[in-house]
């Protein structure tokens, strides 16, 4: 590494940190806004008057809980039902045949969930129609969604003893139209300037300078990139998803990418510290994340940049694009799972066996370093709970977090919540290997070939999506395995957390006591990161030997 | 089943607004701004697709510029890395096959004398792109090849210079060369 690339390192975590407060600051006052004026405001009650709700009326747990799902239902069953069609719909000018059903179920579930898992190849599998109205509208809603779960997790914790955690309908709509959705046109428009595509056209087929033949695929794929960044979902319009130039032609587009990543996910720590009155606490959970972000980037470049010793030949450039080199190549593979989002500038199954665990690690934790849009910060709050708890046990007290008293209901939800993805990585994982339908789709033999399926299976649960792509995971096992997996991740996630919501909703709000545990300093910081640590140690280590640890050990050999 | 209908409602129009209206506007915007960008970045000659700046393409012949190696041939259907394990063994003879090709046109040198950009194959498939040291590197095989006299040889170091694009704003990514415009232009040499 040279001093530039230093640079870009630091230019990167400045930015993200600057944008943190202003950007926060925004989606706070968007979210506390009681009506909204202005063009965009006067769409939204359009919409109101057409669905024909009240915005005012509030829900209680179970009413947002079960609107979520249902919503949910429905962008699941369009989504699946037009791939099976897809043939038969406009805007399919290379006709594209119908998709397998397993694939298609797969691939609604993926999108559905915020994971963008892809087992298929966009530029062969699926047509603009199916792109532009399945995809991207859930790229959009899945996001969306995560947020309405953090905000009625927000006004659990801030109500006192009434049950109104908001309006799902009015939530969807106010992030999808407010945030989600200016934010993604101004990407658009940038990266449409530094020649990523938007167009209907048919491929083209050249003849190369040496006379082979070549396809250059093309699309709508600027407004899908954006909100794919933005929404944290990571599902490419092309195979190879942000590599690929059409998808990612420049550096800076490159740069401004994966600031998009993490940007929503990182500004709304702030956000959770405006909406619960202290911005102390929002900065402490950012720090907390900040912090196991810097420590993957660091051992991610150093691991990257050090003597791969089975070839003789210092930095990995194997997967990796020309334009970004090593550096920009490890601050995306570390950003976009830390963040659930899973789009890729470099070949993730190509990476070195160090940054490759940072990888896996990261969503391991529970794609709460940062996260997914909304899902990050209702993640880490389970661990915030944890944490209360178990330092609640050792001075001796009835934990509280907020005022709110922690009790043996949250407790329960917060380590389902946990538990919930790591059981599905841990037994789905030793599932495939053990069945030959698991095992003939692995690429790679010996440990790395574990890492494939331990890779698969940590990206559904985490639903961030990217993927050691060796694996074949087009196949009746794994589409299903896969799905499966993502929906648990999800809403075995989703449901619990909302429980906390209804119940924390409901309790009364203890006045701060000289006993109080404080949740805004430096020590609460370092329990939090210490807990989550501890968690995601205990529970992965084992895995992580027989993958990338040993593949690290015998390459040193 | 009032939720289902709103839940239906607010959902198809949701979808005319991300996944009609926004995309399309989109488009608009793009073909009546950027049209060549929007559309792939075509590079024509006399009015025909010699192909996109964006996309590389094969080049294995010894008088032209290589650029990375592709797991797919250059041909982008579908678009993909090799994903093969960088400190396994299937990798790791690829590369001692490129790397003694590369010595049948350069003569016996060290694997680290040779620049990594012709060693490990692109994440696109199609990467665009070497660095200016693994062009200048090839310099001496295609005057060999194309039979160059000096001053044209110096007419393409020059050439390489001009085509060098810094990293964006002199700090994102690394230094560049397009190998499809290096090529083009070479053939005017």
């Amino acid at each position: 590494m040279n001093w530039v690339d230093y640079l870009q390192v630091l230019v990167f975590l400045v930015a993200l940190i600057a944008l943190t407060k202003p950007i926060g600051l925004i989606m706070f006052k968007i979210f506390d806004r009681k009506a909204n004026t202005g063009l965009i405001g006067k769409i939204e009650n359009l919409i109101y008057k057409l669905i024909g709700i009240n915005p005012d009326t509030s829900m209680n747990w179970k009413r947002y809980l079960i609107s979520l799902l249902i919503f949910n239902c429905i962008g699941f069953g369009f989504v699946f039902l037009i791939q099976l069609i897809q043939s038969y719909l406009p805007m399919n000018p290379q006709h594209l045949s119908n998709v397998e059903p397993t694939l298609a179920f797969n691939t609604a579930i993926s999108f559905m969930t915020n994971t963008d898992w892809q087992s298929y190849a966009g530029e062969t599998t699926l047509s603009y129609f199916v792109q532009m109205l399945g995809l991207t509208v859930q790229n959009f809603l899945s996001a969306a969604t995560g947020i309405a779960v953090f905000l009625a997790l927000t006004r659990g914790i801030k109500n006192k003893m009434n049950d109104k955690l908001g309006n799902f309908w009015v939530d969807i709509t106010r992030s999808t139209l407010f945030i989600l959705l200016p934010l993604s046109v101004i990407l658009a428009i940038v990266l449409v300037s530094q020649g990523v595509v938007q167009n209907f056209n048919q491929y083209t087929e050249i003849t190369t300078l040496e006379g082979i033949k070549q396809i250059i695929p093309s699309g709508t794929a600027a407004s899908q990139i954006a909100i794919k960044q933005l929404g944290t979902n990571g599902g490419g319009f092309f195979n190879a998803n942000s590599a690929f130039p059409f998808e990612n032609p420049t550096p800076f587009s490159n740069f401004l990418q994966v600031l998009s990543i993490l940007l929503i996910p990182s500004a709304l720590t702030y956000t959770y510290g405006k909406i619960v009155g202290s911005t102390k606490q929002g900065w402490v959970i950012f720090s907390v994340m900040l912090t196991i972000l810097v420590i993957g980037l660091s051992i991610s470049l150093f691991s990257e940049y050090s003597m791969n010793h089975s070839i003789g030949i210092a930095g990995n450039m194997e997967g990796k694009e020309t334009r970004f080199g090593i550096t920009n190549s490890v601050i995306w593979s570390t950003s976009t799972t830390a963040a659930s989002n899973g789009s890729v500038n470099a070949m993730h199954e190509s990476l070195m066996p160090l940054s490759s665990m940072v990888a896996m690690l990261n969503i391991m934790l529970g794609e709460i370093v940062f996260g997914g849009v909304g899902s990050g910060m209702y993640g880490i709050l389970n661990f915030v709970i944890l944490t209360v708890f178990i330092v609640g046990l050792m001075i001796g007290r009835t934990p509280e977090y907020l005022g709110k008293k922690i009790q043996a209901k949250e407790i329960q939800m917060a380590i389902l919540a946990i538990l919930a993805p790591s059981l599905v990585i841990l037994v789905f994982t030793a599932i495939s290997v053990l069945l030959p339908q698991g095992t003939s789709s692995i690429y790679e033999k010996g440990a790395h070939g574990f890492s494939e399926v331990l890779y698969a299976f940590t990206s559904a649960a985490g639903n961030n999506g990217s993927a050691f792509a060796g694996l074949n995971a087009n196949t009746p096992f794994y589409n299903i395995m896969l799905g499966i997996g993502m929906l648990i991740g999800r809403f075995a996630v989703i449901i619990p957390v909302m429980v906390i919501a209804g119940s924390l909703s409901i309790k009364n709000i203890t006045p701060i006591s000289q006993g109080t545990f404080k949740t805004d300093g430096g020590l609460f910081g370092f329990l939090l990161f210490s807990i989550i640590l501890i968690v995601g140690a205990l529970t992965f280590l084992p895995a992580l030997s027989l993958g990338p640890i040993v593949e690290q050990l015998l390459m040193l050999k | 089943m009032k939720n289902i209908i709103i839940a239906l409602k607010i959902f198809l129009l949701m979808t005319v607004i991300t996944g009609l209206i926004y995309p399309l506007a989109i488009t608009g915007y793009a073909q009546l701004f950027f049209p060549n960008k929007a559309n792939g970045s075509m590079l024509f000659i006399h009015n025909k697709i010699v192909g996109s700046e964006l996309i590389g393409q094969q080049f294995t012949k010894p008088e032209y510029f290589w650029g990375r190696p592709s797991a797919i041939g250059n041909n982008p259907m579908p678009s993909g890395g090799s994903n093969l394990n960088p400190v396994g063994d299937t990798l790791k003879d690829q590369i001692l096959a490129r790397a003694d090709t590369i010595r049948k046109y350069h003569g016996n040198i060290s694997i680290n004398s040779i620049p990594k950009d012709l060693l490990f194959a692109s994440g696109s498939g199609v990467d665009p792109h070497i660095s200016p040291e693994t062009a200048f590197f090839q310099v001496e095989r295609i005057t060999k090849y194309r039979h160059l006299s000096l001053e044209q040889k110096n007419k393409l170091n020059k050439l390489i210079q001009t085509l060098i694009e810094p990293p964006d704003f002199n700090i994102f990514g690394e230094y560049r060369i397009n190998v499809l415009k290096l090529n083009l232009q070479l053939d005017g040499i």
